[in-house]
């Protein structure tokens, strides 16, 4: 899987200033994020944060209120075609057709896309064989399982070869096997330069993948970095000296988080 | 207080959500509608007394003679034809629907008790659902002809349950001949059959026999009062009853409620059994497996463009959900009768032509509707086509596209018939069917919404005033169609007031009144 087309380092795969949008209460409040070429970056929240809605904004399903989006230096929100052709999004609900089959699903996709099908077939079929699902080929999606639909969905986005991937809560209701086959997909795609965008309630995924984690509450951006930057953040919060990290560096990212999120209700 | 786990228990739990859901129905899931929602029942249930005056005011003093016994009968037969069809749909979902069968099959309670209700309930609500239109009818013939009257509201139960019952019936025997995999697929295609069986049947009677598409020509004909049974006939028994015949009444009621108890008894307590066997071939991939050999192949097609792949996708499964193919196989149905007209009027009859443009016009209307909304609405990846690298306006482009395609496969032979026939009637009902298919789909796109293409049923319930603006643009379009076909002139008075009706749907249309 080395045909990959990835962005130079040093671009940001997505700048996003100012992003607002209020549904019937502000659901993104003037959000700033920069994710960097190649990263992998964890986006994480309470319920309600507004993260789906940022990925939403990002993959061109709704549109801000105000602020900018730019994907791979395109600006998503003037030209939103050339953005979608670089990028692809996953839901936590697959979004796949139950009557097609995955073979028929990437045809679909490849034709959508407009992907040469000289270039579109033998990707499918090598993704199809990476993901376990060449034996299912031919069958309809509608008996599938979760993890199955899941593992399409994804088929279809990587079939598209986009520099940038963005997941929300990719691993909901996927079994072990399924969610280890898609973990290895991401690893993989990163390390051949994709940037892979993620939402996820199970943090020990972010803690384990993710080369940046963003924590977002009430719309706003409250803390990014590295797990050991987040560690550092909230012992500073809580008053601690520098460099006097003992009760926080074994911290999980569970606790982390959760202190974060705290400080940040008791804040409001 | 009810003792829960008792028959009756489960009788107030189907019936309110029996409630609920045709609440949901009527006021398209939002309670505050429900106001408007009394208001328009009121007012239709008005308009539908005025009609029923208009047609039966006449007939309510009518002796009980041959001609009357053929005419209510016939009326029975209709009424019933079309409870045979809702109760095998309502018999296949309950069968089909997964919902709360787990629930069911998982409580300490005996199961057949509950799906014994369940069935129940289906008569009732069959019955149920045949009274807005019946009711009128009756009430101005008990207001116009007496009390005696009163037994149609009898009858309907009596039909109500029979209807139930043979619905239930068919749904297991199929399950045993065809397997549970076809029979939902079977019993749909049945259901919009028989649904419109009788009236097509009529038709095409009336059509062999006089050369007309009226249906009335055949009940009013010599030839079924010189065959119809005589008077004392058990045939009458049905209209008999309507009329207020209280033994031939009690006699319907009790044939009915018996044969409803024999099938619930027989069916309820391999209920539950039917019912995860018909889920599970549903949700079976491999039961669902594709046995196309193209499709088997790894290359992909190489013309593929992203307009070219949108309707091949609709295309596609359109082709592949014989639920969706049933449901539109009504409409099609339909255009049996213009086709028998068609063949038996090639040689002569520039009459029948006349007769043929604005059924096939507002036939194309219609499937044109519904296509429309299988394409615009009723998209199952709504997130995946609208992160395509393709404007939105490509997209739905492309979708209406795949509808006017279909819309061209079924009427283009129909057309070319016509057109070696009587080249100027092919002519108006080309222009017709493509003006009608055009404001039919234009509408479903001002009033489009998301939803899953197995609402397809309730599509109806998102927007009323698209249903009501559809329906009228159809029969505006038939209407011009028909006027034209005798004076050009003429038509555009029609005309006018079809472009009206999609001009004020655009107006009223959510989209444009947000801008």
């Amino acid at each position: 899987m080395q045909h990959f087309t990835s962005l130079a380092p040093d671009l940001f795969a997505l700048e996003i200033s100012g992003l607002v949008k209020s549904f019937s209460r502000p659901a993104v409040d003037h959000l700033e994020l920069t994710v960097r070429a190649g990263e992998f970056y964890a986006l994480l929240g309470p319920n309600g944060a507004g993260k789906t809605t940022t990925l939403r904004m990002i993959a061109g399903l709704i549109r801000p209120d105000a602020g900018s989006i730019r994907i791979a230096g395109i600006d998503a929100l003037a030209d939103p075609v050339r953005a979608k052709h670089v990028m692809a999004w996953i839901s936590d609900e697959p979004m796949i057709y139950d009557k097609l089959t995955p073979q028929e699903y990437l045809e679909f996709i490849a034709g959508l896309w407009d992907i040469a099908p000289e270039l579109a077939a033998p990707r499918a079929h090598e993704l199809l064989h990476w993901l376990d699902l060449l034996p299912h080929a031919h069958e309809r999606c509608e008996g599938f399982s979760k993890g199955m639909r899941q593992k399409v969905a994804l088929a279809g986005a990587l079939v598209r070869d986009p520099q940038v991937i963005i997941l929300d809560e990719p691993l909901t209701g996927l079994d072990a096997g399924s969610a280890r086959q898609v973990k290895n997909v991401l690893r993989e795609r990163v390390r051949s330069g994709c940037t892979i965008i993620m939402t996820t309630h199970i943090l020990e995924v972010a803690e384990r993948m993710a080369d940046r984690i963003g924590v977002i509450s009430r719309g706003r951006l409250i803390a990014e970095g590295s797990l050991e930057e987040l560690r550092r953040q909230v012992s500073r919060q809580d008053g601690q000296a520098a460099g006097n990290t003992e009760a926080t560096s074994g911290a999980s990212l569970e606790d982390t988080f959760l202190a974060l999120v705290a400080e940040q209700a008791e804040a409001a | 207080m009810i003792e829960p786990g008792t028959a009756l228990w489960f009788a107030r739990h189907e019936w309110r959500l029996a409630w609920r859901d045709w609440l949901s129905m009527m006021t398209a899931g939002r309670r505050e509608r429900l106001p408007r929602a009394l208001i328009a029942i009121a007012v239709f249930v008005v308009f539908m007394h005025v009609v029923a005056y208009w047609m039966v005011g006449p007939y309510a003093d009518a002796s009980v003679d041959q001609a009357t016994l053929v005419a209510v009968t016939a009326s029975v037969l209709l009424s019933f034809f079309l409870m045979v069809s809702q109760a095998l749909e309502s018999a296949t979902r309950a069968f089909y629907s997964r919902s709360d069968l787990d629930l069911i099959l998982a409580s300490p309670v005996a199961t057949e008790k509950i799906f014994a209700v369940r069935m129940a309930t289906i008569a009732l609500s069959v019955a149920m659902m045949a009274l807005p239109m019946a009711v009128p009818f009756i009430d101005i013939l008990i207001m116009r002809g007496g009390w005696r009257w009163i037994g149609a509201y009898g009858l309907i139960i009596a039909m109500g349950a029979t209807a139930t019952a043979l619905a239930l019936a068919t749904t297991v025997v199929m399950f045993r001949a065809v397997g549970p995999k076809r029979t939902r697929f079977v019993a749909q295609v049945v259901a919009a059959v028989i649904g419109a069986a009788f009236i097509i049947g009529l038709q095409v009677a009336a059509i062999l026999s006089y050369g007309t598409l009226s249906r009335v020509s055949v009940v009013e004909s010599q030839a079924v009062m010189a065959h119809a049974p005589g008077l004392d006939s058990l045939f009458w028994w049905p209209a008999r009853a309507a009329m207020g015949d209280g033994r031939a009444l009690s006699a319907m009621l009790a044939e009915s409620l018996i044969l409803l108890a024999a099938i619930i008894l027989v069916v309820a307590p391999r209920f539950g059994d039917y019912a995860i066997t018909a889920s599970g071939a549903v949700n079976s991939g491999a039961a669902n497996s594709n046995t196309g050999l193209a499709s088997r192949s790894a290359v992909f097609r190489s013309t593929a463009s992203p307009r070219g792949a949108l309707r091949r996708k609709e295309w596609l499964l359109l082709r592949r959900d014989p639920w969706l193919v049933s449901q539109t196989l009504m409409q099609m149905l339909y255009l049996v009768p213009p086709a028998v007209l068609l063949w038996r009027s090639f040689d002569d009859g520039n009459g029948a032509y006349q007769l043929l443009v604005p059924v096939l016009v507002m036939a194309a209307g219609q499937l044109a509707g519904g296509l429309s909304w299988l394409a615009i609405s009723g998209e199952d990846a709504p997130d995946l086509v609208a992160t395509a690298p393709v404007p939105p306006h490509f997209i739905t482009r492309a979708k209406i596209e795949a509808v006017l395609g279909i819309i061209a496969i079924v009427f283009g032979p129909l057309l070319l018939v016509l057109a070696v026939a009587s080249p100027r009637h092919a002519l108006i009902t080309a222009c017709g069917v493509v003006v009608a298919a055009a404001a039919a789909t234009s509408i479903q796109l001002w009033f489009r919404s998301q939803a899953k293409r197995s609402q397809f049923r309730r599509r109806q319930v998102s927007s009323r005033f698209a249903t009501v603006a559809e329906a009228f643009s159809s029969i505006g379009w038939a209407a011009t169609a028909a006027v034209a076909a005798a004076s050009l002139w003429l038509a555009i008075v029609p005309g006018l007031i079809a472009l009206g009706v999609v001009v004020g749907a655009r107006i009223m249309s959510p989209r444009l009144q947000q801008a």
